[in-house]
């Protein structure tokens, strides 16, 4: 399978090759940083114009996880959308296409930077969600326990036989897991960045996705 | 007019100097459509393009614009002014001669298209520039003769394409114009005169006498070249030897980087404190300039240069020139050799430089070619419609126009000529609409069709982004550096983006020779401080890297044949020889790979001989092969001669790898996801106006402009591959960077006479590919493998169980 499970707050969980986070318990798919419209906001705030063809990439992508685990709930961590504004600029057909994603599960926008009103589609909005031990939010907290979040696309390179491998990376200490954006064009965070040595504990682990999700100790 | 009028013949009488009989023989000609003239530096060739201008306003006044001269460069336009103002005032002629460049002041530009002088220079872009006025036919009219200088070089390239459109605009204004073309020595000018002449008038070509053969020989050094690199620092003393033993010397190199590096060696070893300069595109125009009007006087002994300087200007008292590198290419190092001595009929005197010890053996076949007049070029195919499509827009500039009556007058351009009608419309329903996948977009919907049937500017103030995107030279994205000072300090040059933003304060590198900090980014230009002391980081401008033409790379490999090398340095047979000895040499009609382990992985050397891009295509094609049949390619290094593939298992039978269906195939799919696509896509839809180069007023930055065209490109692979563009995209790139060309003539050359070596280590010739710059790894199962060895190992170490 096209995963690695790994244990985290004494749940066991699945990081997925694309970037999402499974919970096989719960029956939920996580995602973080869809940033839906991004090449919208570009092209509105007079930044270079660009088919809006990466939410429709992003979209199809979450598809697939969704068809693959068959998931009850969905929770999205924050920054789904670049901006309020983006929904609008939303082609009726992916917002159609969220709908007919929603259909039969429990679906949650957790509010982002980006994003941090409600959005004008069906689901929940809410600052941060508790789900048995664990706590989903969009940013980190200083002292938080069994915190999953996203925010900061974080992304890890190891060097092997003289090659150099980055890809985008969970991180995991006892008490934090961050996720890496799922969205389309969304650039990353290397885990070596200060702010995510001074959030992570000496002994956190970073997952790298891509075909095969590996594990390694996370680089600093 | 059937004689040179008196005041012009007395003229020459009076200089002691007597009338060329190619000079007599243009003016013969001077009412025929269209002449090219070819003829050798120094040899009275600008003077033979103006002969019958001059005795026409000799003769009779004329109103307003008579001739057009164009050349490559702005420089080139500002100096015949200079050389024509003299003979002009001597003669007592009173006519107005003016150039027109990206340099000419608004005022000036404005005024110029009012009141046009009678001799106007000027750039192709100008005038591109200049057609798309609405008030073009006024300014054009009455032009009886246009000179395009140095066709040979515009030949080559997509500023031709563009002037030959531009040309066909202008007859369609001035149906009775001429065109004459100046051209250095070139290997097909019948093909050059096709390229000139309105299609499908004729155009006779007039040879001028070529001159003695240039003295031209390698330069010999006390050091040996070293196995790898391009800086050739190791014959600074000998250059200078040179250039004290000479009046004025012309250091040529083949790109910005390589002429800065050296530049600095050589000031550093320049005892003698001779005055040297140096001189390249990424320069200042301010520093070019001094640098050119000091070489004028005579006050400098030498010129670190580049191919800036590789075109006609009249540099005075040059007597040696030197060439840094191999010159990959031997038309170009006759051409640049034609730049020393300057008097006709006295033989050039030339050096040539190897900068490592495989270019030895290229600088020693590149003079036996020269020597045997074996000259090199290649066919250049039809004129890529991305040039056409911005023709179109510029037309839409000036005027509504009609389809037919268009089409009809750029068929008239050369390289055109074969185009068909459904090529145009389509042409023109992307100027109109941006094509399918982009139709939903108001800002690619530039041109509408009015009732009468003409086509227009759907906005009319887009004609002025039109001309702002004017052009065809790709700018990689540069950025200005300064000296930091309170208010602006002194401009010095330009430095690539990516290599500005690689940059970290107090960091040093090396620009118009001097050493100098980083600063700080401010306003999009790099602010530096001068900084004497410290051992440079080294400013990596792109320099065009040329590959070795086919005409040199056959030479090559006769030369290899021999049975032992008398013309060559000891040193380098000896190479050869051991080579020989420990391995194969490569042969013409036969492929040599070589497999040996080396540092814990397998290696892969490929002979292949294709020049740099094709090599570089066959790197990405046999990784992609590999890594489908398991064989787990970590990357590869391509040179001229060589590809150099390393991955993690040996590869034991190479006839898979080399079935031209299957790398065909290959190349199909690996083109769509390739940077070097990308970058052909970048440059062919900026020059077809989907993405632009200034957006009013301001910059957008260079990473910007790469991320929405690399996200166009995606999109339009995604959605419409076969979107007009994207078309284009893969034309050039097949016969550009990509060079598919070479890979398949050399597939069929050797068939499947492929010989596998498998060595126990690496051999003499592979050895300096391991020193090559440039590399690009593969991702691929090797890297999964590679991935989870060291996952395992990491966590093993950590103490930690992988679960």
């Amino acid at each position: 399978m096209n995963d690695l499970t790994f244990s985290f707050a004494g749940q066991s969980l699945c990081a997925m090759g694309s970037g999402a986070l499974w919970w096989p318990d719960q029956g939920l798919l996580c995602v973080s940083d869809l940033h839906l419209g991004k090449s919208e906001r570009l092209a509105r705030r007079g930044g270079p114009s660009l088919p809006p063809y990466d939410s429709r990439d992003t979209l199809s992508r979450l598809a697939a996880d969704i068809a693959q685990t068959n998931a009850q709930s969905v929770v999205c961590l924050g920054d789904s959308f670049d901006d309020l504004e983006s929904l609008n600029g939303l082609d009726p057909e992916e917002k159609i296409r969220i709908t007919t994603l929603q259909a039969g599960r429990r679906w949650i926008w957790i509010e982002g930077n980006h994003d941090p009103g409600p959005v004008d589609l069906g689901g929940s909005h809410l600052a941060e969600f508790e789900v048995g031990p664990l706590v989903f939010r969009h940013i980190a907290q200083p002292n938080a326990k069994a915190e999953v979040s996203g925010h900061y696309h974080p992304k890890a390179r190891l060097r092997a036989r003289g090659s150099s491998i980055t890809r985008p990376a969970f991180l995991a200490d006892s008490e934090r897991l961050i996720l890496p954006a799922y969205g389309t064009y969304t650039g990353g965070l290397y885990s070596t960045a200060e702010v995510l040595r001074d959030l992570m504990q000496d002994d956190a682990i970073a997952i790298l996705t891509g075909t095969q999700p590996r594990m390694i100790p996370m680089p600093r | 007019m059937t004689q040179i009028p008196a005041r012009i013949t007395d003229w020459f009488t009076a200089k002691g100097w007597s009338i060329h009989p190619h000079q007599q023989e243009m003016f013969d000609r001077a009412a025929d459509p269209a002449t090219l003239l070819i003829a050798p530096t120094g040899g009275g060739k600008t003077m033979a393009g103006f002969l019958p201008t001059l005795s026409d306003l000799a003769a009779q006044d004329h109103a307003g614009l008579h001739t057009i001269y164009v050349s490559p460069l702005k420089a080139l336009a500002a100096d015949i002014r200079r050389n024509l103002r003299g003979p002009a005032d001597e003669i007592g002629l009173s006519i107005r001669i003016e150039d027109r460049t990206g340099d000419t002041s608004a005022t000036q530009k404005k005024r110029q298209r009012v009141d046009p002088p009678h001799i106007l220079l000027t750039t192709p872009e100008s005038l591109a520039l200049l057609t798309s006025y609405e008030d073009a036919p006024r300014m054009f009219q009455g032009v009886q003769r246009v000179i395009v200088d140095e066709i040979h070089a515009l030949a080559e390239s997509k500023r031709g394409d563009q002037l030959m459109l531009a040309l066909a605009r202008l007859q369609s204004f001035c149906p009775d114009l001429s065109r004459v073309g100046l051209s250095a020595t070139v290997e097909d000018p019948d093909a050059i005169a096709r390229f000139l002449a309105r299609h499908p008038d004729p155009c006779p070509v007039v040879q001028a006498d070529p001159g003695p053969d240039p003295d031209i020989r390698m330069l010999e050094t006390q050091e040996m070249p070293p196995w790898s690199g391009g800086g050739a620092a190791y014959s600074i003393p000998a250059v200078l030897e040179q250039i004290k033993q000479h009046k004025t010397t012309l250091i040529f190199h083949n790109t910005r980087a390589q002429a800065e590096i050296f530049f600095h060696n050589l000031w550093l070893a320049n005892e003698d404190a001779f005055p040297i300069g140096i001189h390249h595109g990424s320069l200042d125009r301010q520093q070019r300039e001094r640098v050119e009007a000091a070489m004028v006087r005579g006050d400098l002994r030498a010129i670190v240069c580049t191919g800036s300087l590789d075109l006609g200007i009249d540099w005075g008292d040059v007597d040696l020139v030197i060439q840094i590198g191999a010159p990959k290419n031997v038309k170009r190092l006759v051409q640049r050799i034609g730049r020393a001595n300057h008097r006709y009929n006295a033989p050039s005197k030339a050096l040539l430089v190897p900068a490592n010890r495989f270019e030895v053996v290229e600088c020693i076949a590149a003079l036996e070619a020269a020597k045997a007049h074996d000259l090199d070029g290649e066919p250049r195919g039809a004129g890529p419609r991305d040039v056409l499509c911005q023709h179109i827009l510029i037309a839409a500039a000036a005027a509504p126009f009609e389809a037919d009556a268009l089409f009809q007058e750029l068929t008239s351009a050369c390289p055109y000529a074969r185009l068909t009608r459904t090529e145009f419309d389509a042409c023109l329903d992307f100027c109109a609409t941006g094509g399918y996948a982009l139709r939903a977009y108001d800002r690619w919907q530039r041109l509408q069709q009015r009732p009468d049937g003409k086509w227009q500017l759907r906005d009319p103030r887009s004609a002025q982004r039109i001309r702002m995107n004017l052009g065809t030279i790709q700018d990689t994205d540069t950025l200005k550096v300064r000296l930091r000072r309170n208010r602006g300090g002194k401009p010095l040059g330009e430095v690539e983006e990516a290599f500005a933003a690689s940059l970290t304060p107090g960091d040093t590198f090396l620009i118009g020779g001097q050493i100098v900090r980083y600063e700080g980014l401010r306003d999009m230009t790099v602010e530096v401080s001068r900084q004497a002391n410290r051992k440079p980081k080294i400013a990596t401008f792109s320099g065009t890297k040329f590959a070795t033409s086919t005409q040199l790379s056959d030479r090559i490999l006769r030369m290899f044949a021999q049975p032992d090398w008398p013309q060559l340095p000891a040193h380098t047979a000896d190479w050869l020889a051991l080579q020989r000895d420990l391995s194969r040499l490569p042969q013409r009609d036969r492929l040599l790979i070589e497999s040996f382990p080396s540092d814990g992985r397998e290696h892969l050397c490929v002979y292949g001989f294709a020049g740099r891009n094709a090599q570089q295509t066959l790197g990405l094609l046999l990784t992609k092969r590999m890594e489908e049949t398991g064989l787990a390619p970590l990357g590869f290094v391509a040179t001229d001669y060589a590809t150099l593939i390393w991955g993690l298992d040996a590869v034991t039978d190479p006839s898979p790898l080399f079935q031209l269906e299957a790398l065909r195939q290959g190349l199909d799919v690996w083109l769509a996801g390739n940077a070097v696509m990308k970058r052909t896509f970048r440059a062919s839809a900026t020059i077809a106006g989907l993405i632009e180069r200034n957006t009013g007023g301001q910059r957008k930055s260079g990473r910007q402009a790469t991320f929405s065209s690399d996200i166009l490109y995606d999109t339009l692979l995604k959605y419409d591959p076969e979107h007009l563009l994207m078309q284009i995209t893969r034309e050039e790139a097949m016969r550009g960077l990509v060079d598919f060309g070479r890979i398949e003539a050399m597939i069929e050359r050797i068939g499947n006479r492929i010989d596998l070596l498998r060595l126990d280590r690496v051999s003499p010739l592979a050895a300096p590919l391991f020193l090559e710059v440039g590399k690009v790894p593969v991702k691929g199962s090797a890297e999964e493998r590679l991935l989870e060895e060291e996952s395992l190992r990491l966590l093993h170490e950590a103490g930690l169980d992988p679960a």
